[in-house]
């Protein structure tokens, strides 16, 4: 029996009734900053999207505090559980509050609209994410990096102990991506459990203080990056050839491609 | 970050008025262009009043609302003129409203309920009821109902694949639209010649027929969908994220856009099982509300009293304007092709 809040138990997870992962147990330690890794199509989103309740598995449960997450009331999960999800969609016109207003749903009811808490965590977000500045402007008119910190600001006023995010960086610049994962080591330095899926094992290994390594729907491995990647692993999952040295800067390990003409 | 700050910027910053009843959100745009609308559907409503056969002038329609002495003014502007004036005013907020929900669900301007077969339905319903059954007001009504609904529900299976999309939606509606203007053609074609005339009359989209037995009804039943709608308008917003966001917002989104789609529906039903099928209101209204908003998504109020002002336009442009007096239906059909070709062109030119 697993301490952790989260974890799924036996999961089988499919879309219709191609099968993804089977009798998958996955553990996301508390407080941690867990980064899923692995190839392309290896699962590692729809094994977030089952962490989310977006995906109700086949088989097995997800659990929250011992507790299979679908027999919460959803919004219930939704006060403990944010996502940040891979695309997006807004209502043209939509100013960066509005939206990031947007995140205090699941604090609402009929009766319990707008008070001054949810203005507070409003604020709370945009501040955090750097965009209360923007507050009045268009997302529409704003870049991409900043557009994303919009995002991660409306999962944020959802004030969740827990953050999910499906592949938070892709399709940012490397200063943008670098300064997106700041914030979220910052959040989780504050108190916040961090679930990502990131594709960038060099990011991963950074930043992550626990890592899921899968290949094929199931886990190869998890553990803290120190401990666990290595070229042969890298080699196993991967398919590529490289070389582990540590990265001068964080300490953490620095997988260097051998490609092309450097190829043993 | 402290929480006392953030909520003292709040206070300097925030463009938004919260409404102490209720504590919703709104910008401050939005409430001067729904106090605008307001001031000009009762401007218009007054002149609307005084104009016919029997001129009155603005102070004497006041006047005359207010007597008591049984005056012929009173007779004149309350029980001949008011309801058409008044059904004006709430069938066109409510073909507004269906609009706004079903542009929001589809994500299209092109999504409205009088486009993808749900106003066609119900007339078909009337149809078959009127050639059958004989053309009596609530007959024709509840065939229109039952039209309406049968036919989104037509639409919403066949267009139904794990949840429903907006684009899929819309494809199939004009297929079914198509589909039924053949067989109403066809339900036309075999009736006699009298019944074929009532029918086409009611079919063209008309209020002055509709008197206060027959308002009233429909009043409360468009007032209860009107809350109804409020209520599940928190969710409506939430489905513009996309349907991952609402699920991580802890919405159970197939039951949140099923009950839209039910209030949509009867919103336009019951309009249409009263006036006949009215076009353009609930596709334009929606677009110009949020147009002069500027607010994200359709604002439902804005939309409401875009749709009163309008409709009430149209039905004073009907009466009064044109040479000789024709139904509602056929002004909005005439402006809404315009601005159908307009809003073609206009996505065109986007992509």
């Amino acid at each position: 029996m697993s301490t952790s809040r989260l974890h799924a138990d036996g999961v089988t997870l499919a879309y219709d009734k191609r099968v993804i992962s089977r009798d998958l147990s996955a553990e996301i330690p508390d407080d941690s900053f867990t980064v899923i890794v692995g190839p392309n199509a290896c699962g590692k989103s729809t094994l977030l999207r089952a962490f989310s309740r977006l995906l109700k598995p086949d088989a097995g449960s997800v659990l929250l505090d011992g507790k299979a997450i679908d027999r919460y009331r959803p919004k219930e999960v939704a006060r403990t559980i944010g996502l940040l999800p891979q695309t997006s969609v807004s209502p043209e016109g939509i100013t960066v509050a509005d939206l990031v207003a947007r995140g205090r749903y699941p604090h609402q009811n009929l009766i319990r609209q707008w008070t001054s808490t949810d203005e507070a965590a409003l604020w709370a977000a945009m501040e955090a994410t750097n965009v209360e500045s923007l507050s009045t402007r268009l997302l529409d008119e704003l870049s991409g990096g900043q557009r994303q910190r919009v995002w991660v600001a409306m999962a944020l006023a959802q004030e969740t102990p827990i953050l999910l995010l499906d592949e938070p960086t892709t399709y940012l610049d490397i200063a943008h991506q670098i300064d997106l994962l700041d914030l979220f080591a910052n959040l989780h330095r504050a108190g916040n459990t961090i679930v990502a899926v990131l594709h960038d094992l060099n990011h991963a290994a950074r930043y992550a203080s626990h890592l899921i390594v899968m290949k094929d729907g199931a886990i190869v491995t998890t553990g803290a990056p120190n401990d666990i990647v290595t070229a042969e692993l890298v080699e196993e999952v991967f398919g590529l050839s490289c070389l582990v040295i540590d990265d001068p800067v964080s300490h953490t390990p620095l997988v260097v491609p051998r490609g092309g003409q450097w190829q043993d | 970050m402290s929480g006392a700050t953030a909520e003292a910027r709040a206070r300097r910053h925030t463009t938004s008025v919260r409404l102490p009843v209720v504590g919703i959100r709104l910008p401050r745009r939005q409430l001067a262009v729904v106090g605008a609308l307001a001031v000009a559907i009762v401007l218009l409503a007054v002149v609307a009043l005084g104009t016919g056969d029997y001129p009155l002038s603005v102070p004497e329609v006041v006047a005359a609302m207010f007597a008591t002495d049984g005056r012929f003014e009173t007779t004149v502007v309350l029980e001949w003129r008011l309801p058409r004036v008044l059904v004006a005013i709430v069938f066109g907020g409510a073909l507004a409203l269906s609009g706004a929900v079903f542009q929001s669900l589809t994500r299209n301007p092109l999504g409205s309920p009088d486009i993808i077969g749900f106003a066609t339905g119900s007339y078909t319903g009337a149809l078959i009821v009127i050639t059958l059954v004989g053309d009596s007001y609530f007959s024709t009504a509840g065939g229109a109902i039952v039209g309406g609904l049968l036919s989104a529900a037509v639409v919403y299976l066949l267009a139904y694949r794990r949840g429903v999309q907006g684009f899929r939606l819309i494809i199939v509606g004009i297929a079914v639209t198509a589909i039924l203007h053949a067989v109403n053609t066809w339900l036309l074609l075999r009736a006699q010649v009298e019944v074929a005339m009532a029918a086409s009359i009611w079919g063209a989209g008309s209020i002055s027929l509709v008197d206060w037995d027959q308002a009233l009804p429909a009043f409360a039943v468009l007032a209860a969908l009107g809350l109804l709608l409020l209520a599940l308008s928190g969710g409506m917003r939430q489905l513009e994220l996309g349907d991952d966001a609402a699920r991580a917002h802890g919405m159970r989104i197939e039951v949140s856009r099923l009950s839209l789609l039910v209030v949509g529906v009867a919103l336009i039903a019951v309009v249409t099982a009263s006036a006949g099928p009215i076009a353009f209101v609930a596709l334009a209204a929606p677009q110009i509300a949020s147009r002069l908003t500027r607010s994200a998504g359709l604002p439902l109020v804005a939309s409401a009293l875009t749709g009163a002002l309008l409709l009430l336009a149209a039905d004073f442009v009907a009466q009064h304007v044109l040479p000789s007096a024709v139904p509602v239906g056929m002004v909005t059909v005439v402006i809404g092709g315009l601005y159908l070709i307009g809003l073609l062109i206009g996505q065109a030119g986007r992509k």
